[in-house]
């Protein structure tokens, strides 16, 4: 579904991503992990159109996607539910969640998705009219998580999203990815939470300093000496 | 390659050149006479006003549009002064007048965010000229500033010595701890603060130090010409065209603003009498297309060009590379 | 007692002018608040609003409809001023922070280009523009029925405005726009189409804003930078990004100018907004309804 290939990605002069590849199937959950300041954000910026590789390729469904504006790419089914929630704080709860259906496709059908959303996380539908300003941390997950599927994605990346939150609502988080997948959705999922993530994740591949290090699947990854050193503190 | 060297590795030798250049130019000064004393006037004016600003908004990042309103002052001053003092007394008088003014308007909004600040001192520029309207018309019951005429070549010299004196305190001041400090404001200012950086302080003195300047300039312009009045003297031209110089020029440099001045002084001064008419609209298109080509100025199209004639370099070399592999 | 009764004249006078200079500054508190553009060419368009309602009048068109043309016109100026040159701007500047700074100084070129064309096409006199003189009599003064229409058009359009960026989906992709860019593109919201409505339609309202002015005063090529002055002080007084703070004020404004020139003297207008807004700033840093 996601294939990034030989990417390069700087920021002025100083390299982030050197020769990254990667790939997800349809219907994975695959998992990246790495300390602060790997490169995952960079990585995730560069597949949402933020960033421009200096080279390398990203292709979606067969399709290039490494020169296009980050909504045209958000419109092939693209989402990213960014570090930090990166909530609309001036807004209410449900403004934050009807600008994830902002493309049109998605704007058409924004209040039956806006009922499946809250299906998904009750919480959200008492809030609607609160302003996202007020929200603990928890529930500002729940509304990033939320804007993001209110564009109903195919393939969505989870930018750690256990930044902030309780080991229990992490976990809860968790669940929810995995509920996403049973209903179609592939992930992409961005953690330092190497444990728990690598616990649910199919496949896995480990970043360090731009470089990818190590991959292979999830549990496989769980039992290498060189995550369990550098990652799981044995 | 050997373009950029000379740019990189030889700055201090063209930096030399253009201190030679620059000598000459105004030991010749006499031989150019009449008419374009004027321009050389302005040509000085503009840049004591643009390295001024430059000091002070270049380094540390918040845009004031003040200088017309402490320039203004000035020529005020000489107005006021004019038949009770000596003109280096008045001239002083003007700088340290500004001074004041830019400490009280620094006081009150340079504790605000950058775009309050440079709204604030927008309104300076609109608000002391209805003020000395509103004096003019009710107390002194004077209407336009008519002045004692002195002989240009002085005014030219006076300037002269001015714009020397500008340079020598700013290049001691980015070398002082003050200097630092503006520096580090402009760097990132809660970084300077935890720092132990008194940032209030040192933004107003800067400000109220570079005010000094527009202030004198303006004084010692006053006597050359016949008349002015609040509006003409306190035009948002005299904001705007040397904020466009130093940027013109490169703000990072000292030498920057003072080209970018003097070129600008000039320019001002003959597409006035070239085009008369046209001169608004000329001096619009120049002001766009400078900011939209020559952002960092002049002395940013260095790196540029190096930028361009290195990777136009390193590609061809690369091409040749490839070729000599392909060879093999 | 006459003396009160002059003193609720010009309040009132006042009130029903400020709803313009609401209107103005709702438009540039757009163009500053989402935009970033410090735009010094705000009052131009004000102007060039004024002198395309006028020269429609000439034609025989009523003022009164002249928005429906004015208005598209400097829409599309607006937009594209902001879709070339502040678009191009910012893809040049040596870092993010030098845009605010180097846009202002552009914006201040194109103020001159403004003025200059207007001038070569229009002169510099006045033109008598006044439309809808004719006197309503209340308490003791005479109000023009232009003043009440001006703040009945003025109202309207800036709950409509308010309505729009509220509760439509492009306001609220203003709105997120406004506050957080990158993540705006993450919504799929093209950020630079965005930009351009918005300052296209700051455009629009200074144009709306100037065929009101032209009914109640006449206009000239020069009329611009001052109402590009008062726009500015409007809108830090009422706080960036509100919509109502601008109305009021707009409306605080309208009361000052009136009471200052009609019981003190009106080159003192200017100044006396100018220490209002130090006195404000000091105690309220945001403006009067503005945010964080
Ligand atoms: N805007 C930027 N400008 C310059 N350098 C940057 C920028 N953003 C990130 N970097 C650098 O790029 C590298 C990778 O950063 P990135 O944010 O992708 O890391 P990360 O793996 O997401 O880390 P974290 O876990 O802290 O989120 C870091 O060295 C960082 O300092
Ligand atoms: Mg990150």
């Amino acid at each position: 579904m996601l294939q990034v290939s030989r990417l390069n990605v700087f920021y002025g002069k100083s390299q982030a991503l050197r020769d990254v590849s990667l790939k997800v199937n349809e219907k994975e959950i695959v998992a990246l992990v790495g300390v602060n300041g790997a490169g995952k954000t960079t990585l995730l910026n560069t597949i949402s159109g933020l960033l421009r590789p200096a080279s390398g390729s990203v292709e979606f469904l067969g399709k290039r996607i490494d020169r296009l504006a980050p909504h045209k790419i958000m419109n092939l089914g693209i989402c990213q539910i960014p570090e930090g929630r990166k909530l609309f704080s001036d807004m209410t709860v449900g403004d934050n969640l009807e600008m994830g259906a902002y493309s049109s496709a998605a704007w058409k059908r924004r209040k039956e998705t806006l009922e499946r959303v809250y299906k998904v996380f009750p919480v959200l539908k008492e809030r609607r009219n609160q302003s996202a300003k007020k929200l603990s941390g928890g529930e500002r997950q729940m509304v990033a998580i939320g804007r993001g599927l209110m564009s109903n994605p195919g393939l969505c990346m989870f930018d750690e999203p256990s930044y902030g939150l309780a080991p229990k609502l992490f976990l809860e988080v968790l669940e929810v990815v995995k509920q996403l997948r049973e209903q179609g959705i592939t992930i992409l999922l961005v953690e330092q939470n190497v444990r728990n993530t690598l616990q649910i994740a199919d496949r896995a591949y480990v970043l360090e300093n731009g470089h990818i290090v190590l991959e292979g699947k999830g549990k496989d990854l769980l039992q290498n000496e060189r995550v369990k050193t550098a990652y799981l503190g044995m | 390659m050997n373009i950029t060297r000379l740019f990189t590795t030889h700055r201090k030798l063209l930096l030399m050149g253009f201190l030679i250049l620059l000598i000459a130019f105004v030991l010749t000064f006499p031989l150019y006479g009449g008419a374009r004393t004027r321009v050389l006037i302005t040509m000085l004016v503009y840049a004591i006003l643009a390295m001024s600003w430059a000091m002070f908004s270049g380094t540390t990042g918040y845009m004031s549009l003040a200088p017309a309103a402490f320039f203004g002052t000035g020529i005020y001053t000489t107005y006021l002064l004019q038949n009770h003092l000596p003109l280096p007394i008045i001239i002083v008088a003007a700088g340290l007048i500004s001074f004041v003014l830019a400490v009280l308007l620094g006081l009150v909004t340079l504790r605000l965010k950058g775009i309050y600040f440079t709204i604030f001192t927008f309104g300076l520029v609109v608000f002391i000229p209805n003020v000395v309207t509103y004096v003019e018309g009710e107390v002194t019951q004077h209407h336009g500033w008519y002045f004692n005429v002195l002989d240009r070549t002085i005014i030219l010299y006076t300037m002269l010595g001015l714009a020397v004196v500008t340079v020598l305190a700013i290049y001691l001041i980015r070398r002082s701890r003050l200097g630092l400090a503006m520096q580090s404001i402009g760097g990132n200012e809660e970084a300077a603060e935890h720092m132990g950086i008194d940032t209030t302080r040192t933004k107003v003195l800067t400000f109220a130090i570079s005010a000094i300047f527009m202030g004198a300039a303006g004084a010692v312009l006053a006597p050359s010409l016949s008349y002015s009045n609040p509006t003409i003297a306190y035009s948002a031209f005299y904001s705007f065209v040397p904020i466009v110089a130093a940027v013109f020029g490169g703000m990072g440099s000292l030498q920057g603003p003072i080209v970018g001045g003097l070129l600008f002084g000039f320019l001002e001064k003959t597409l006035k009498v070239e085009w008369n008419t046209y001169f608004m609209l000329g001096f619009g298109i120049i002001i766009v297309l400078v900011i939209l080509f020559l952002p960092t100025g002049m002395v940013g199209l260095v790196p540029i060009l190096r930028d361009k004639l290195g990777g136009a370099i390193s590609k061809w070399r690369k091409g040749r590379e490839g070729e000599q592999h392909a060879n093999t | 007692m006459a003396e009160a009764e002059r003193l609720l004249g010009l309040i009132t006078i006042g009130i029903l002018a400020g709803g313009v200079y609401g209107l103005l500054a709702v438009g540039l508190s757009l163009q500053i608040g989402v935009c970033r553009v410090l735009n010094i060419t705000h009052g131009e368009f004000l102007m060039l609003g004024g002198i395309l309602t006028f020269t429609f009048s000439q034609l025989g068109i009523n003022p009164l409809l002249a928005p429906v043309i004015v208005g598209p016109i400097l829409f599309g100026l607006g937009f594209l001023l902001q879709a070339t040159l502040f678009r191009g701007v910012k893809a040049r500047v040596p870092s993010p922070s030098a845009f605010e700074g180097n846009a202002l100084l552009a914006a201040f070129g194109v103020m001159y280009v403004i003025q200059y064309l207007a001038r070569i096409r229009f002169g510099t006199q006045s033109l008598p523009s006044q439309y809808l003189t004719q006197p309503v009599p209340y308490v003791g003064i005479n109000l023009a029925v232009n003043l009440i229409v001006g703040f009945a058009i003025a109202a309207a359009l800036g709950i409509a405005v308010y309505l729009f960026l509220t509760r439509s989906r492009v306001g609220k992709a203003i709105r997120a726009t406004a506050e957080d860019p990158p993540t705006a593109e993450l919504m799929g919201v093209n950020t630079n189409t965005i930009l351009a409505v918005c300052f296209g339609l700051g455009g629009l309202l200074a144009a709306v804003a100037g065929t009101l002015v032209s009914m109640r005063t006449p206009v000239s090529t020069a009329m611009g930078f001052n109402n590009t002055v008062i726009a500015l002080i409007v809108v830090t007084l009422g706080g960036l990004g509100s919509v109502p703070g601008s109305f009021i004020a707009g409306i605080i404004i309208g009361i000052v100018s009136m009471l200052v020139a009609g019981l003190w003297e009106s080159v003192l207008i200017v100044p006396v907004y100018y220490a209002m807004l130090m006195v404000l700033l000091l105690v309220r840093p945001t403006g009067i309804l503005g945010k964080k």
